[in-house]
């Protein structure tokens, strides 16, 4: 077994206290708190290089704070294996000779240990988790052979075979068409059952107040973190994009981002 | 014409087995089949990874270990692998470090290591008076003259990176595939990070005298990029490309002995055309 370790269950699941991390003279992140619920299901939303990608590393222990300090379940999150990170789909090789069924797999690698081949009671979870997201009938497909959708519910799928109870999903939506992102929102909805707290960064204010219970508005600080019809008061909004927010006839608000990949050193503002 | 093809059997026969009676090639054989299997299984993660040039420094920058071995030892074959392997460990691990923490771009970094280090080694064999038959043969391979005791080396050390990647299998390929994961997953990163750089470095050592360090590369990426052409496991990958990689070196030694060709050359040129054949078979399946 790699060491990992047990849950204080009396604490929060996140808890946020103080972050800040820079990045070579650069603040992404300036002094945030905040603590998420069990089972909660939060949106993540603000400009580009806002610290959401950031954020997502500090809270799944890839990236270290720079002051403060993050807890979960009452312990540092590199002693954690139930943080599941899902990447971008632009960051992974989908050439990589794999089959959706060995992608999956690899979420089990912890709970494995070294040494270890996976036993009948991975497989289930991997077939378990496989029949979750609906893909059961593509476990042999190559991973580049899958849509975008596809592809993205097969790191869900990754994620709870990981047996993870904090998802991080690093704008999931982005570049799917209508159709998978609500495939995706609504296979969210379904993990509420199976009690996962998941975090949500996304561009897409509409989606973030239909589908998410909170809603946080960051920009390198939080602006706002309430549920939506008060995270995305026009004053908050206009906190967090500045001027690159504009009404519409209709009264709903809608942001121009002008360009859509996550760098955080894209955007200083 | 049955009878005609009866009796153009025992010359067919006589083409395989005429340069077996030595033993030397026999050896070359062994080593060849060894050393290829070996190489590709390895090849096939740097492939995967990227890491082709890092594999091609690699085997330039172990030349001035080989060196100093050649003129501490006065010429014996046998501990040169000892020196290889040391440096090959040494140079492997260094580089990884230096190309992590580089203030210039990673591989400006192994590029001036790479040909600083070799022109190091051929500075020191230099100095030797005759020097350009072993110096050739420490660049290009000189499978022909494998010993029993090498026999034994390549299969003891290759044998132990074979083991390696198969108990490490499921994490090198996590690590492979999305190192993000493998730190949520609370693998140790750095260190297996470091355990497939001492097993690439192994390899190289272990692939010296099959087709020198100038070669070196084709041995690791050549099988292992002709099988990426034709499967879409990586399990498949590992296999397909150590079928490749033995066939070539048996192929290879064949054309060495009968067209009189240097053994390494030879050995490179078939794995070679097998991935040109296999990228054209791909091509023309794809139309």
């Amino acid at each position: 077994m790699y060491p990992h370790t047990h849950h204080q269950t009396n604490q929060p699941i996140l808890d946020v206290q103080s972050l800040t991390v820079r990045y070579n003279g650069h603040v992404a992140l300036d002094d945030i708190s905040f603590h998420l619920h069990e089972g909660e299901r939060v949106a993540v939303v603000g400009p580009n290089g806002a610290g959401k990608s950031t954020l997502f590393k500090v809270v799944s222990g890839v990236l270290p704070p720079t002051s403060g300090e993050v807890n979960i379940f009452g312990s540092k999150p590199s002693g954690h294996v139930c943080i599941a990170y899902i990447p971008q789909r632009s960051q992974v090789d989908w050439n990589f000779p794999l089959s959706v069924a060995d992608v999956v797999m690899m979420g089990r690698s912890a709970k494995l240990g070294p040494f270890n081949w996976p036993r009948k009671r991975d497989w289930d979870f991997v077939h378990h988790a496989l029949d979750t997201v609906e893909l059961s009938n593509l476990t042999t497909r190559q991973i580049g052979q899958l849509s975008g959708g596809q592809q993205q519910r097969m790191f869900i799928a990754r994620a709870l075979a990981q047996e993870a109870e904090l998802m991080l999903m690093d704008e999931p939506l982005t570049g799917l068409d209508t159709p998978s992102q609500e495939g995706i929102l609504s296979l969210l909805d379904r993990l509420k059952k199976e009690n996962v707290t998941v975090m949500v960064a996304t561009h897409d204010l509409d989606q973030a107040a239909n589908h998410f219970e909170r809603i946080m508005l960051l920009n390198h600080r939080i602006i706002a973190f309430e549920k939506p019809d008060e995270a995305l008061r026009t004053e908050n909004l206009i906190r967090a994009y500045g001027g690159r927010l504009h009404s519409t006839d209709n009264g709903s608000v809608l942001t121009v981002d002008d360009c859509c990949d996550d760098g955080e050193h894209a955007h200083n503002h | 014409m049955i009878v005609a093809m009866m009796g153009n059997m025992p010359t067919i026969i006589n083409w395989f087995t005429a340069p077996l009676q030595y033993e030397f090639m026999q050896r070359g054989m062994i080593a060849a089949i060894l050393v290829g299997i070996v190489c590709a299984v390895v090849g096939t993660y740097v492939v995967l990874r990227g890491m082709a040039f890092f594999g091609d420094a690699l085997a330039h920058t172990i030349l001035p270990g080989i060196a100093l071995g050649y003129l501490v030892t006065g010429g014996a074959r046998e501990p040169l692998f000892w020196w290889a392997l040391g440096t090959a460990i040494v140079a492997s691990l260094g580089i990884g470090a230096i190309s992590k923490n580089a203030e210039i771009k990673e591989d400006t970094a192994i590029g001036i290591i790479f040909a600083g280090m070799f022109a190091l080694g051929i500075a020191l064999i230099s100095t030797v008076r005759s020097y350009t038959v072993d110096l050739s043969h420490f660049l290009f391979g000189d499978i022909l003259s494998v010993s029993t005791q090498s026999l034994w080396l390549i299969l003891i050390f290759g044998g132990l990176v074979l083991l390696v990647i198969f108990a490490f299998y499921k994490e090198f390929t996590t690590l492979s595939f999305d190192p993000t994961l493998a730190v949520t997953l609370r693998l140790p990163v750095g260190l297996l990070n470091n355990l497939l750089l001492t097993l690439i470095a192994i390899t190289v050592a272990v692939s010296l005298q099959t087709v020198g360090v100038a070669l070196m590369v084709a041995m690791l990426v050549t099988p292992a990029a002709t099988a990426y052409l034709l499967t879409q496991r990586l399990s498949n990958m590992m296999l397909l490309a150590a079928i490749f990689a033995s066939l070539s070196g048996v192929i290879g030694l064949y054309f060495s002995y009968y067209l009189s060709i240097a053994s390494g050359a030879a050995i490179v040129l078939t794995a070679t055309l097998f991935f040109i054949f296999a990228f054209v078979w791909k091509k023309i399946k794809q139309l």
